[in-house]
């Protein structure tokens, strides 16, 4: 499933002294498959964006193509819409409101109006993808641990089968082991099941290390658009914005300033050992 | 004398049953023992549901000790009469920077914490103007903080605890909800304080990279403290942590990455600078 | 719609009216509120206007924030009026279906509706140049002597104006819930009422969740921070009548005994 924004523009506020363009001629596209990385200080307009990309707000001007279909045309299928972009909210175990487990994820399917059985199996399904374990369908979500909360919270949008997911920073407040599964996890989804996948992250290195492609907003606008690497090598910009390169990009960066001869377009891990190597190896 | 110190703390949850029957008890804080001295920055990690909140909340007698004894600048924590004195020295900043705001104004928020010890209007004024200084945020005095950013939010917050004149601020995940930008913002902040006024900071966070710049490191879990030293000495056992569901900061990852590839650095190294000069050294031997 | 209520909210502003101490604004608030009760002819409407506008002025708030927040009451403000037109006996001035119109009815209505706009804007006029903080000490110190009949008094005023300070987050948390149940495919335009009260629950229970949390979360922030009730508590800025106080009772008195004056002899 692609999705393309069409000089998107949205207005807050319009016609008040409060007016705020949040979001500004923003045009983009996401092939089918693609794991794309949406990075930009707070108030950038991230999550204005994404909100348009399932028809959650309406564009004061421009338009979302997903599939090559127009959803801001009148007579487009908004259930279609919900049930083909699955958008993982900041904290979405604050959305859990079910007596039990296994109900709150059925939630979800059930909207889309399937018939019961199929409800069942998708839930199923999609708590078991996430780990939560039999014994605890039935028990209250909110006598869970908050990891484990976050996990029936996204199981409760996995249950509706998007092919394009898209998730605003999902592993906030995550300590290091629940942010390892969360990438995990996302990886799977996109190389198991073909998922698109959009993320919202602060964290440069979980950026760099998962996402093929980099969007960069800042006031509005989608101020770079391009592979991680390409991203990554606009170092003074980034930092102009509030943002940052990943720590391994930054070790590149002062060993050349060093006088080191060494390539600064490292960003993963991986690439940088690698780099360093050859240095080694040179010798 | 250290200004805190931990004998054989613990702490127990009482575990009900779906009819409020006592169920039994779950430990969150496991017979800790600890040392804090004026002046020094301490971090303490740990997974989730480690004890390290719960640990925290000690020190400013939010909770008291089931067994054990705290003391906090030579109070006991247990002992009532002190609460405020106790409160006063060991100032807290939360998570979310939206539940721990009171005021609608900036400097009517910072006043909060003065006007419940009973400081004086024209004394508070002065304490409200230096601790908004401290934190860099004297412009914003008069705004309302439901319109600044996160880490602004929390700076303020900080500010809330200085005007009451602490000997150490322990933030809980004070980081948590903040961007790259707010958190930045929020450690420069956090160390200046530490560095000029010699404030105690006590820092509880998930962000391996906070970590390096304390002078020691305490790791919990389960609600023990499993290990503790200086940064580089902990980091330099990442597979340990790795068993406690934590990990060690990026440069790290990477030096220990480059040593099991046959590369000659030692152990522990935590910032980029520590590799690099490294990296450059063992270049110039090979 | 919870958006455009401005009762209750803050507009920062440097005004004669923002500086006003506290007490003078709720005891001349009270005074405005029984004036608006007290005037039964146009003229005297056209006084209390006239006063309601020239404190608009001089609040330096917006007008347009301030018609806002009646946007929030225009159901109880139509309701109102439709049911005077409708209800009141007397001549009648025209009537369709099984409705009449009366002159009196319709006399009432209008009364009733400007009366409410008075008093919505009167009091938003009052929050709009107060803090809830500085609200808050106004009402404790204007209610102090009820705290000898062992009421509560500081601890209701906190409340107040925590609940207050609360009112824009809990929105904005409504809107943010409100858009992740959408996206779980809610429905929330349904023309069905069953499905429009259906879909309440998975909105309300999050809030409330969330409210709960949040005030676990900001009790213990405040206790953190050595707060302990009303008892040795000190202000940052506490009270003091200043001239500009005296004079504003001064100016509201005057305006009553026009309000009644203009009553008397109209």
């Amino acid at each position: 499933m692609s999705i393309i924004a069409d000089h998107l523009s949205y207005i807050y506020g319009a016609g008040t002294t409060f007016e705020v363009k949040a979001l500004d001629d923003v045009s983009f596209k996401i092939d089918d498959g693609e794991y794309v990385g949406l990075m930009g200080h707070t108030g950038s307009g991230k999550s204005t964006l994404v909100q348009h990309l399932n028809g959650l707000l309406k564009p004061s001007s421009g338009t979302v193509y997903v599939d090559g279909e127009d959803i801001c045309e009148r007579d487009y299928d908004i259930k279609k819409l919900r049930g083909g972009v699955g958008l993982v909210f900041q904290y979405p175990e604050y959305q859990l409101f079910e007596e039990d487990v296994f109900s709150d994820v059925c939630f979800g399917p059930k909207n889309l109006g399937l018939p019961r059985s199929e409800v069942e199996l998708r839930a199923y399904e999609a708590l078991k993808q996430v780990g939560i374990s039999d014994d605890c369908f039935y028990q209250s979500p909110f006598e869970l641990s908050g990891g484990e909360k976050r996990r029936v919270a996204i199981a409760g949008v996995l249950a509706m089968k998007p092919k394009v997911l898209i998730l605003d920073e999902p592993t906030a407040g995550l300590d290091p082991k629940g942010r390892m599964w969360m990438f995990d996890l996302i990886g799977k989804l996109r190389s198991e099941q073909g998922m698109t996948i959009l993320l919202i992250s602060h964290s440069m290195d979980d950026l760099a290390e998962n996402a093929g492609r980099l969007l960069v907003m800042d006031a509005g606008r989608i101020v770079m658009d391009g592979s991680t690497k390409e991203v990554f090598s606009y170092c003074g910009e980034l930092m102009d914005m509030g943002l940052d390169i990943p720590d391994v990009t930054r070790v590149m960066y002062m060993l050349r300033e060093r006088g080191v001869n060494v390539g600064t377009d490292a960003v993963t891990l991986d690439e940088a050992v690698g780099d360093i190597l050859k240095l080694y190896s040179g010798k | 004398m250290s200004l805190i110190e931990a004998n054989r703390v613990s702490y127990e949850y009482i575990r009900r049953d779906k009819d409020g029957a006592v169920e039994g008890f779950n430990r969150a804080v496991d017979e800790v023992d600890l040392k804090i001295v004026q002046g020094e920055f301490v971090a303490i990690i740990g997974a989730n549901g480690s004890g390290k909140s719960t640990l925290a909340r000690h020190f400013n007698a939010l909770l008291y000790p089931a067994e054990g004894t705290l003391y906090v600048d030579g109070y006991d924590t247990a002992d009532d009469e002190h609460l405020w004195d106790i409160r006063k020295t060991a100032g807290m900043v939360f998570q979310n920077p939206d539940n721990q705001i009171i005021g609608t104004v900036v400097e009517e928020d910072v006043a909060f914490g003065p006007e419940n010890i009973g400081v004086k209007s024209r004394e508070i004024w002065e304490r409200v103007a230096n601790s908004l200084k401290s934190v860099g945020m004297y412009e914003f005095r008069k705004h309302s903080p439901a319109r600044l950013s996160g880490g602004q939010k929390q700076r303020i917050a900080i500010a809330g605890v200085l005007a009451m004149h602490p000997k150490c601020i322990i933030l809980d995940e004070a980081t948590a909800m903040l961007d790259p930008k707010g958190r930045r913002e929020v450690m420069e902040s956090v160390h200046a304080l530490n560095k000029e006024e010699n404030i105690t900071v006590i820092l509880i966070t998930h962000y391996m990279d906070e970590v390096v710049g304390a002078d020691r490191v305490y790791v919990m879990d389960k609600g023990r403290v499993v290990m503790q030293g200086t940064p580089d000495k902990v980091f330099a056992r990442a597979d340990e942590l790795k068993g406690f569901g934590l990990t060690v900061p990026g440069v790290t990852l990477l030096a220990d990455e480059l040593r099991k590839r046959g590369v000659n650095l030692p152990a522990g190294i935590v910032t980029a600078e520590g590799l690099v000069d490294e990296i450059c050294r063992s270049l110039r031997i090979i | 719609m919870l958006r455009d209520i401005t009762l209750g909210q803050y507009y920062p502003a440097e005004s004669l009216l923002h500086k006003l101490d506290p007490r003078v604004k709720i005891i001349c608030t009270f005074i405005y509120m029984i004036s608006v009760f007290l005037v039964r002819d146009p003229a005297g409407y056209a006084v209390a206007g006239a006063f309601l506008v020239s404190m608009i002025v001089l609040s330096r708030v917006p007008f347009k924030f301030m018609v806002r927040g009646l946007k929030g009451i225009m159901f109880i403000l139509l309701f109102t009026a439709v049911f005077n037109v409708f209800f009141t006996p007397g001549e009648v001035l025209f009537s369709f279906w099984k409705l009449k119109v009366t002159r009196e009815g319709l006399r009432v209505g209008i009364r009733m509706v400007i009366r409410l706009m008075f008093l919505v804007i009167g009091s938003s006029i009052m929050t709009l140049t107060t803090t809830p903080n500085r609200l808050t000490v106004g009402l404790e110190k204007v209610f102090k002597p009820l705290e000898r009949f062992k009421l509560p008094v500081h601890e209701v005023a906190m409340m107040m104006s925590i609940a207050l300070g609360f009112i824009p987050i809990l929105v904005s948390e409504l809107d943010r819930i409100m858009k992740a149940q959408s996206a779980r495919g809610v429905n929330f335009e349904s023309k069905r009422l069953t499905e429009r009260v259906k879909s309440m629950i998975p909105l309300l229970i999050p809030l409330f969740v969330s409210a709960f949390r949040r005030a676990g979360e900001l009790a213990t922030a405040m206790e953190a921070r050595c707060y302990h009730g009303g008892e040795g508590r000190t202000r940052m800025k506490p009270l003091h009548y200043k001239k500009r106080d005296i004079l504003a009772y001064i100016v509201v008195l005057l305006y009553l005994g026009a309000v009644i004056a203009v009553g008397i002899l109209v």
